[in-house]
C-alpha cells in the first residue's frame, strides 16, 4: 500500500468514526462479514490508527476502544478451540453483531435519504414559505446585528443636534412605534432601514425605532436583508 | 360527494401543514369519515390521472398538496428553502433514533462507535428529534424520539412508513446461511 492510499482513506474516514473504518477495511478486502480474516483486518485497522496518529489527526477515543475489541477478538481465536465446538460461540460474533446492525442503519439512513425531501425535492404552498419568495437576483443576506448596530449609528449620527436635550414625557412607546411602523407596512410591503427614521427624529424616537424594530424581528413580524453590493438594509412585512 | 372532494381541496390548498382525517372532520361535520377517506382518494386519483406539478401526499398523519419531485430545481428558482442537507453521520444518528426509538444517548453512540453529542443537538434544534423524558436509570439520561416534523419532512406517513433496512448488504461474499 502506497502511503497516498492510505492518506485518502483516512480523510474519507476520519469523520465518521471506527465502525466506517472497519466496513471500509470489509469492504476493501472483500470479505464475508461473518467470516471475517480477523488477524488481517485488525492488523490493518490499528496501521491505520498509527498513520491517523501520524498526521497529527486526533485519534478519538471511540476508534481505540473498537481497536482493542479487535485485538481481543483476534487474541480468542488464537486459543485452542475446544472439542464440543457447539458450546463454544465464534469470538468474532462480538464485532459481527454489531457490524451487522451498523450496516442496517446505515443502508436505513440512505434510504430515508432517497426520499422525496420536503423542502428538496418536494415543496408546499404554505404561508410560512413566504419569507422565502425573495427575488433571487438581488442578491441580498440577512443582515446580522452588527450590521444593524452600524445602520443604528449612522442614524444617531445624523440626528440633528437642536431637538437633542429636550426629553418628553410623552414621548411614543415601543409599543406605539410597532402599530406605526406596520401601518407602514400595511401600505409599502417592505421599506428602507433609513426610511423609517425621519430626518428630524431626535434621539429617543430613533432608539424606540430601533427598539421597535428588533421586538418586530423577535416576534418574526418582519425580516431584514441588507442588499449584498449597495448595503441597504430592507425590512419585509410578514 | 362533488361538493365535499371540493371542499377538501380547498382546505388542502390553504392548510400550512397536513390535515388529518379528523380535523377535516371537525370543519365539515355534516360529512363522514369514510365520505372524507373517499373524497381524499379521489382527489389523489385526480392528480395523478392529471399528472401535474402537485400530488397528493399522505404525511405525518395527514394529508398534504406537495409540489412533484421533477420540478424540483423550478422551485428552488423562485424560493431559497431552509438548507435540509445532513451529514451521512447526521441521517445515521437520525435512522437510528427513527428505527429504535424511545432510545438513550448512550444506546446510539453505541451503534455508531462515536460521540454524537453535536449531531444531537443539530437534530433538536432542526426539530427532527426531540426529547421524551429521562430514562429511570443512573444518571437519568434523556430518552429521544423523532417528530412529526421529521414524518413531514421524509415524507412518511407514520413510523410503520420507515423504509425497511436491508437485513444485511453483501459487503463481499456473505453467505446466506448466516442471516437472521
Amino acid at each position: 500500500m502506497t502511503p497516498d492510499e492510505r492518506y485518502q482513506v483516512q480523510i474519507e474516514n476520519i469523520f465518521e468514526g471506527p465502525m466506517d473504518l472497519l466496513v471500509h477495511l470489509i469492504k476493501k478486502h472483500e470479505v464475508d462479514i461473518y467470516d471475517i480474516p480477523i488477524a488481517l483486518i485488525t492488523e490493518q485497522y490499528l496501521e491505520y490508527i498509527e498513520w491517523m496518529k501520524a498526521m497529527n489527526i486526533d485519534v478519538a477515543g471511540d476508534f481505540l476502544v473498537l481497536a482493542s475489541t479487535l485485538t481481543q477478538i483476534k487474541s480468542r481465536m488464537l486459543l485452542p478451540a475446544h472439542e464440543d465446538e457447539d458450546e463454544d460461540e465464534d469470538p468474532r460474533l462480538e464485532i459481527i453483531r454489531p457490524l451487522e446492525e451498523y450496516l442496517r442503519i446505515k443502508s436505513a439512513a440512505e434510504k430515508l435519504a432517497k426520499r422525496d425531501l420536503l423542502g428538496e425535492d418536494t415543496f408546499v404552498r404554505s404561508p410560512g414559505q413566504e419569507d422565502d419568495l425573495l427575488n433571487r437576483e438581488e442578491g441580498v443576506i440577512d443582515v446580522g446585528l452588527f450590521e444593524l448596530i452600524d445602520a443604528f449609528q449612522k442614524i444617531l449620527e445624523n440626528i440633528s443636534p437642536i431637538g437633542r436635550i429636550e426629553i418628553n414625557a410623552d414621548t411614543i412607546t415601543v409599543r406605539d412605534r410597532i402599530v406605526q411602523i406596520v401601518d407602514v407596512f400595511e401600505t409599502k410591503g417592505s421599506v428602507t432601514f433609513n426610511e423609517l427614521f425621519s430626518k428630524n427624529a431626535d434621539k429617543s424616537e430613533v432608539v424606540v425605532t430601533f427598539l421597535a424594530i428588533l421586538e418586530m424581528v423577535r416576534l418574526s413580524l418582519i425580516r431584514i436583508v441588507q442588499h449584498t453590493h449597495t448595503g441597504i438594509i430592507r425590512l419585509f412585512y410578514l | 360527494m362533488e361538493e365535499i372532494k371540493n371542499i377538501i381541496e380547498s382546505l388542502l390548498l390553504v392548510a400550512g401543514e397536513p390535515l388529518t382525517i379528523d380535523h377535516i372532520n371537525k370543519i365539515l361535520t355534516q360529512a363522514g369519515k369514510k365520505e372524507i377517506r373517499n373524497a381524499l382518494s379521489e382527489l389523489s386519483k385526480e392528480y395523478e390521472l392529471r399528472k401535474g406539478g402537485f400530488f397528493l401526499r399522505e404525511v405525518a398523519g395527514g394529508y398534504q398538496i406537495r409540489t412533484r419531485p421533477e420540478y424540483r430545481e423550478w422551485i428552488k428558482r423562485l424560493i431559497q428553502p431552509k438548507a435540509l442537507r445532513l451529514s451521512k453521520a447526521a441521517l445515521e444518528t437520525l435512522a437510528i433514533i427513527a428505527y429504535k426509538q424511545p432510545i438513550i444517548r448512550s444506546d446510539i453512540e453505541h451503534v455508531r462507535g462515536v460521540n454524537c453529542g453535536g449531531i444531537l443537538r443539530m437534530l433538536l434544534e432542526r426539530r427532527l428529534i426531540r426529547i421524551l423524558g429521562k430514562k429511570e436509570i443512573p444518571g437519568r439520561p434523556l430518552i429521544y424520539a423523532t417528530t412529526k416534523q421529521f414524518l413531514e419532512v421524509f415524507d412518511l406517513k407514520d413510523l410503520k412508513d420507515l423504509p425497511t433496512p436491508e437485513e444485511i448488504i453483501t459487503l463481499g461474499e456473505a453467505s446466506s446461511e448466516h442471516m437472521e
